[in-house]
């Protein structure tokens, strides 16, 4: 038998021992060197032993309970996705592209850790695996070609009571199981299993151990004497063609993911949670700040913010507001929208990235403003940065997701039912002077937002250090522009006259241009710029994307060159 | 015996199986350095190896450096050097003795600091590195790893932000180089209490060389210089040697030397980490940042010069 990378099987690869909270292990299968680590969800991870940007093993990272960081430039990757939230060097910006790492498929069962070169196969455990209650072994490496360790495996079977030989290198002994982990073509390591838990298990431990490395000592005397096999060489994958080059803004769009609605509850009078969770496996890396656009039954889309810790993709928990002046957006999600229900997400975008480069961090949340804060809180908490959340409400209003910001280590501070007058002064001693990298993220009411904005302006705090994020565009629009409108792909040039949008001159000539908000917040109509300059007037795109100049949503922006040519 | 038998039976690891490659011509004609000239005995033999090749070397009694390839000479054999007639080119720069297996050009690359009178030049020694030359040359030219590998001397978290900076190959000196390099350091200086921005310009002169400079806190309107020269031992194999060329009257050569020892201890562990161990040309095999401009600019740097030693070149 000469084994292949692509080998389907799945083999144990650690022991469940193998693998403590904030611990990487550093694994091998088929010659390929493996991370693996257990977040605090109890979730074990099994990724490619190299940080994808300069090929550093991740099994020298630091695992920070739901991410994993690389110690050469702190790099942290999700549990779970393997996705890239936070890069230290550029800690401004959201890592827009898609930066995953590999990931190969994981079990835990029966005291061992499982993983397979790939997915082809699903997980099929040794016959009677699943009724058993089993005691696992302590693995024994072998410098000698899997298939010898097989062999003599087969060899320590008593002449009355053959060796059952397995699918996947591995033999039935009597109450014993055992696996060979292909390490490379000249290396293995031994695990096993016992059925039931032994009375004694030092002395069954000690046992196996004395038998095992005897035939480990006659197998490794054998292989010396043969000629040693060729390693195996796996090679890299190599990044995708848009992650190879210097980063240009890229903007997601389109990709959507369909989500059950697990739970539903009032988390506080008048703050409806919603947890939505995939329908299988786990849900794309997001950052904290980062909001899904939420496509509700009535064709309308909203954003809301994602409130989850580092890792936590098993599912999405958002809050929603039950406004009675609502138009129909969360209205219906309150209203009518039951668990079970199925909806339409889209990916995680970013507008609202947080610095992880502050020596201090304040975090003021107004209302329902507390969600976007209540996921950069988890973050911060989980990588013990200092930070400290105020968190207000009107009168009669409670407290939403009460619990999870109890569970917080950091500086929590509740202001309830304080008058205008009091919210100023509480704001202003909150903020303090500004010194060198602090930085304040705000998000509410439009009157907090402007009372944080101008508070911290008259106490220094330059206009870098102050983030905040509309999921309303209460700018006022300038549509007094006029110019031409060039579309690529339909052949067409239009004239946009002051007063009318690009995209209700596009609808007059006959295109059909999708479209939701149509106040420049949801990003639906947003399209691709091949020539001219931009005049932004929306709220969706962040200042790189705007900067990029690379799209445009067509319902509110212009142009500020004479003619504009867009990918339509 | 330049390759002694091992008395112990052993197995091909997966570096002793690498293939040897013939140096790239650029390579090959380069002056390639081998160690620092003071730290070579007079008329007794040391050796060393360059580009997958063994080399012996030692000073005739004017201290001037003798290199010729190595058959069966053991380090401390005592030799009379004039005995010594097929040798290797030899220059002498910077404090270290430099070779080539070709035909060299007639200077090497320049440090015009390095001959001001009132200058502490120093080498801070050798260190071996189990990673290619490229690779450690990268590595002198990030930032980025600074509060993470040189933590609370040449950066600290929070501080991590690496700003925009300039690069340009120079083709008038055909190297790279990479102008206002800004970092937020916290201890820029012994007699600093806050952190300051400390602003750097790094070349590459040479593909296995790299040169820093930095305001020195003595004199601001001039410069410390600090460069690494990499010996390429094997593809995969290289020692650093460090100079110093310091404005700097108080510090003593012990401590500046421990200082730069402990800066490339600290880079070591991270190196002999990163795999693949040559350094990938192939602009899909990693992912840069902005932040990595300068590295991306030296990796098609060596493309262009044609340097295979010691990279993966990109196919194509």
């Amino acid at each position: 038998m000469t084994l292949s990378l692509s080998d389907s099987t799945w083999y144990p690869i650690a022991s469940s021992d193998d693998l403590p909270f904030r611990h990487v292990y550093q694994g091998q299968l088929l010659g390929r060197e493996l991370a693996v680590w257990r977040a605090d969800d109890g979730n074990v991870n099994v990724w490619e032993n190299r940080c994808l940007h300069r090929g550093v093993r991740l099994s020298i990272g630091i695992n920070e309970g739901g991410e994993l960081k690389c110690q050469y430039h702190g790099w942290r990757y999700a549990n779970r996705s393997a996705g890239c939230t936070y890069i230290p060097a550029h800690p401004a910006d959201a890592p827009a592209r898609r930066i995953q790492n590999r990931t190969y498929p994981v079990r835990e069962a029966f005291g061992l850790v499982w993983s397979a070169a790939n997915d082809d196969q699903a997980f099929q455990p040794f016959p009677g695996a699943e009724t058993g209650d089993w005691f696992p072994l302590r693995p024994i490496p072998v410098n000698a070609a899997p298939e010898d360790v097989l062999a003599g495996l087969i060899g320590l079977a008593p002449d009355d009571q053959p060796a059952d030989i397995l699918p996947g290198l591995a033999v039935r002994l009597g109450h014993a199981h055992y696996f060979v982990q292909p390490v490379d073509s000249g290396r293995a390591v031994i695990r096993g299993v016992l059925a039931g838990q032994p009375e004694d298990a030092i002395a069954i431990l000690r046992h196996y151990n004395e038998t095992l490395t005897k035939l480990r000592d006659r197998l490794e005397r054998a292989a010396r004497k043969k000629p040693a096999p060729a390693p195996l060489e796996p090679a890299f994958e190599k990044v995708s063609v848009d992650l190879a080059t210097m980063p240009d803004i890229a903007i997601p769009r389109g990709n959507t993911t369909t989500v059950v609605v697990k739970r539903k509850w009032t988390s506080a009078d008048g703050v409806i949670g919603f947890e939505l969770a995939p329908r299988e496996g786990h849900l794309p890396t997001f950052q904290p700040g980062a909001h899904i656009d939420l496509h509700l039954p009535n064709g309308l889309i909203r954003q809301y913010s994602i409130t989850n810790g580092p890792g936590d993709l098993l599912s999405y928990i958002i809050g929603v507001k039950a406004e009675s002046a609502s138009k129909g957006g969360s209205k219906i999600l309150v209203e009518s929208v039951r668990e079970g229900d199925l909806l339409s997400i889209s990916e995680p975008r970013n507008n609202f990235p947080l610095r992880r480069d502050a020596v201090r961090t304040v975090l003021i949340a107004g209302g329902i403003g507390i969600t976007p804060l209540l996921s950069m809180a988890r973050f911060l908490d989980k990588s013990r940065l200092p930070y400290e959340l105020h968190y207000f409400t009107r009168v009669g209003e409670q407290v939403a997701f009460r619990a999870d910001l109890e569970s917080l280590h950091g500086k929590v501070i509740l202001h309830t039912g304080l008058a205008r007058t009091e919210i100023g002064q509480t704001i202003s001693q909150a903020l303090g002077e500004w010194s060198h990298a602090q930085h304040v993220y705000v998000c509410g009411p439009s009157a907090m937002l402007e009372s944080v904005r101008v508070t911290a302006a008259t106490q220094g705090w330059p206009e870098e250090s102050i983030h905040f994020e509309y999921f309303k565009n209460d700018k006022v629009i300038d549509d007094s522009s006029t110019f031409e409108v060039e579309l690529a792909r339909s052949a067409m040039t239009l004239q946009i006259p002051a007063g009318k949008t690009i995209m209700e001159v596009m609808r007059e000539a006959g295109l059909s241009v999708p479209s939701s908000c149509e106040q420049g917040a949801c990003g639906t109509c947003l399209t691709g710029v091949i020539e001219g300059e931009c005049d932004h007037q929306d709220v969706y795109l962040n200042d790189s994307e705007k900067r990029a100049n690379t799209a445009i949503l067509t319902c509110v922006s212009r142009a500020k060159s004479a003619r504009l040519v867009l990918d339509i | 015996m330049c390759h002694p038998t091992s008395p112990f039976p052993f197995r091909l690891s997966r570096s002793n199986l690498t293939t040897m490659t013939t140096p790239d011509t650029l390579t090959l004609n380069s002056w390639q350095v081998i160690a620092a000239t003071d730290e070579i005995p007079v008329g007794s033999i040391t050796r060393t190896t360059l580009l997958d090749t063994p080399l012996a070397l030692t000073r005739d009694r004017d201290g001037v450096p003798v290199v010729w390839r190595c058959t069966d000479e053991e380090p401390g054999d005592e030799i009379d050097p004039e005995t010594i007639l097929d040798r290797l080119p030899v220059t002498t720069g910077y404090g270290f003795v430099w070779t080539s297996l070709g035909t060299p050009p007639k200077e090497l690359f320049s440090i015009t600091e390095y001959a001001e009178p009132d200058r502490v030049n120093m080498s801070c020694g050798s260190i071996g590195i189990h990673v290619s030359a490229p690779r450690a040359v990268e590595n002198f030219l990030d930032m980025g790893h600074f509060p993470y590998v040189h933590t609370d001397i040449l950066g600290a978290e929070p501080h991590t932000e690496v700003k925009e900076y300039d690069v340009e190959v120079s083709e008038e000196r055909d190297e790279v180089l990479a102008t206002r390099c800004r970092f937020f350091q916290p201890r820029a200086a012994l007699s600093a209490t806050d952190g300051m921005e400390v602003e750097y310009v790094y070349r590459v002169p040479h593909p296995y060389c790299s040169v820093l400079y930095k305001s020195s806190p003595e004199a601001p309107e001039r410069r410390d210089v600090i460069a690494i020269f990499l010996q390429p031992v094997s593809e995969d194999r290289c020692r650093a040697h460090l100079l110093q060329s310091m404005i700097d009257s108080t510090s003593t050569i012990t401590e500046l030397r421990r200082f730069q020892q402990t800066i490339f201890g600290q880079d070591k562990p991270i190196l002999e980490n990163q795999y693949p161990k040559r350094l990938p040309l192939d602009p899909r095999s990693e992912t840069p940042i902005r932040a990595d401009k300068s590295a991306i600019a030296y990796r098609r740097w060596l493309s262009q010069k044609g340097v295979t030693y010691g990279v993966i070149p990109a196919a194509g």
